[in-house]
């Protein structure tokens, strides 16, 4: 809702004057400052969270599963956030979980975009019985609660990580199937892809070249949407202990190794759930934003 | 209204449609298993006899779709088989379960519905304020934050510091009603705190939406009060989203209390589930996973007839 020129209309001086020449450190900067606080806030949120899973093994005190200690340690000097269940240092986890929890998130998601955004776009370019055949399938993949459907293929298959991963990735790859069909659906009518098809081009030069640029934005925001309903996900099920097993730290399960602390007035483990709602907070602030710009697919007024 | 009831009828058919696919993807997931599930049960260590007579006793030897129709007539009969972890029947494993769990479901919408009914009209009513903000935020918030970390706020605010609730809602079917309200309040709470911001910020969206339009206008400057107005002219008509969004929420609910229910351990349907999924007991699995998702369908089915029926347009057609 902010006012400030970006850097696209620029270009778009009526003066035949020279144009500014911004490096683009200039133009990422003048990008952010449009930002209103919210998304500000989601971005800082998203750069610490991405410097701590780098730097984990720098930053903690201990090693990721090393029993330091004894076991529930309070808050104190050799232990900042006291120890866990078995003796492991609470800091350390926390700060390992980001690596572990967030990446295992990221790749889940970025598998379900691969799936569902190939499938979409085949879908619309196609068209025909094929695009029937997956939009009918995915409805129904898209009719069972996806906990459920989750914690059934995990019965079914086992609770390994590229088991899990593999499993939430399809059943997320649908609700990516169906937007990027819906927006491809808009742009495979337009001239520039009739030209492409009448000059003979292929399927893939057709879906990759001339429809794909054209359907970021909207991508890219429901990357953002969809990489939290995972992140949830994923924290959801290790803290039912179905999802990431020990001894790999990680938000969800620490949050059930803590929990009997609660009952005694500790608030341990709130720190990993909270580990887990401030970055999905974040990265809601930000896509929020970025929808704002790029189109109103979001605005419900 | 003759389309209507076709409408109606359609959706009705392709409800019934989805419920049966669903059903046998559920039965028929085992199917997928690599290997054999007889010999994945036992462990590597059983014998080819005993897998034989194990495979004889579940009716694995059969082919899958006379199995699917087995299971699918034994539940029509109130039959879901037996347990693999304990051999108990399954039926009653659950019958208390799920009555504690729509126990729980209907005391949080219960409280969210009107709660996030008014809230949604005084945020329409109140609209670019403050106030409006607030409400922005906090359900962009509420849609981010997991289900447990609500629960735990609440236990240490609610049970551990205020000591006004118990942390634990070990609840039973023979209780008086008020203990049993009174125990599952927390549990109810917390998902409350989970739909309440999505419901009220759709029948903000609703009303808003309709505000807009000539007739409100009218009344505007008929000069009628912002409240009447917004409560006698614009409700009216903003129901069919308002009651899709609310019955939407409704089958989330019914979803989201498997989460809830492990953090308070409550006795419930989604408790048992988690369990079962954790020895790998597959029929108790599948029987709680059909019925999470019959009534996610019906649920998702009765808001869209509501909707259809709600549509003062389709009702008096031209």
């Amino acid at each position: 809702m902010n006012e400030t020129p970006t850097h696209d209309q620029s270009t778009d001086a009526v003066a035949p004057r020279e144009r500014v020449k911004r490096t683009w450190q200039q133009t990422t900067w003048l990008f952010l400052k449009s930002a209103p606080w919210s998304a500000r806030f989601g971005l800082l949120v998203i750069v610490f969270y991405i410097f701590i899973a780098f730097f984990a093994p720098v930053l903690t005190p201990y090693g990721e599963s090393e029993i330091v200690g004894p076991e529930f340690e309070v808050w104190g000097e050799e232990f900042m956030l006291g120890t866990d269940n078995l003796g492991r240092d609470m800091l350390t986890r926390l700060l390992y979980g980001a690596r572990n929890t967030i990446g295992i998130a990221f790749a889940t998601t970025c598998l379900a975009f691969a799936l569902g955004s190939i499938l979409g776009l085949l879908a619309a370019t196609i068209g025909g019985w094929i695009d029937q055949a997956l939009g009918r399938f995915v409805d129904i993949l898209m009719a069972i609660p996806t906990l459920i459907f989750a914690l059934l293929l995990l019965t079914i298959f086992g609770t390994a990580i590229p088991t899990l991963v593999a499993i939430i990735a399809v059943i997320y790859s649908a609700p990516v199937f169906r937007i990027s069909r819906a927006v491809a659906m808009n742009v495979v009518v337009l001239e520039f892809v009739e030209a492409a098809k009448l000059r003979g081009e292929g399927l893939g030069w057709i879906t990759v070249r001339e429809i794909l640029p054209n359907i970021m934005p909207p991508l890219v925001a429901e990357f953002g949407l969809r990489f939290c309903f995972v992140f949830l996900l994923i924290s959801a099920l290790s803290f039912l202990g179905l999802g990431i097993q020990p001894p790999t730290a990680d938000w969800g399960s620490m949050v059930r190794d803590t929990a009997t602390l609660i009952t005694y007035g500790d608030i341990t483990p709130l720190l990993p759930a909270g580990a887990i709602a401030l970055l999905t907070v974040g990265v809601n602030f930000v896509v929020d934003w970025f929808l704002h710009k790029t189109s109103g697919l979001r605005d419900d007024q | 209204m003759n389309a209507i009831l076709k409408m109606v009828l359609q959706r009705l058919g392709l409800g019934a449609l989805t419920l049966i696919v669903v059903s046998i993807i559920i039965s028929i997931g085992v199917e997928l298993l690599p290997g054999d599930l007889a010999q994945e049960i036992l462990g590597q260590a059983a014998t080819p006899e005993t897998v034989a007579q194990f495979r004889k006793e579940v009716g694995l030897d059969k082919p899958a779709y006379v199995r699917y129709f087995l299971w699918l007539g034994g539940i029509f009969q109130g039959d879901f088989g037996t347990s693999l972890a304990n051999q108990l029947e399954i039926s009653q494993l659950i019958g208390k379960r799920l009555q504690n769990t729509l126990f729980l479901a209907s005391l949080a919408a219960l409280i969210a519905v009107p709660l996030s009914l008014l809230l949604g009209v005084l945020a329409a009513l109140y609209r670019n304020g403050i106030y409006d903000r607030a409400v922005n935020a906090i359900t962009l918030t509420s849609i981010s934050v997991p289900e447990f970390f609500f629960a735990y706020v609440l236990i240490i605010i609610l049970a551990v510091n205020l000591g006004w609730f118990p942390s634990l809602s070990n609840v039973s079917t023979d209780m008086p009603l008020w203990e049993r309200v009174y125990k599952t309040f927390l549990p109810a709470l917390t998902l409350t705190l989970v739909v309440v911001a999505h419901m009220m910020r759709m029948t903000r969206a609703a009303i808003i939406n309709l505000l807009a339009s000539p007739y409100i206008e009218m009344a505007n400057l008929k000069g009628i009060r912002k409240f009447r107005i917004i409560v006698h002219h614009a409700l009216p008509n903003a129901w069919a989203p308002i009651i899709n969004v609310i019955v939407f929420n409704l089958a989330y609910l019914v979803v989201g209390v498997v989460v809830v229910e492990v953090v308070f351990v409550y006795p419930g349907l989604g408790q048992l589930m988690v369990d079962s999924v954790q020895v790998r007991d597959i029929p108790v699995v599948q029987a709680c996973s059909l019925i999470f998702a019959a009534t996610y369908i019906l649920l998702n089915l009765t808001a869209d007839i509501l909707a259809i029926l709600t549509n003062p347009r389709l009702l008096h057609p031209k």
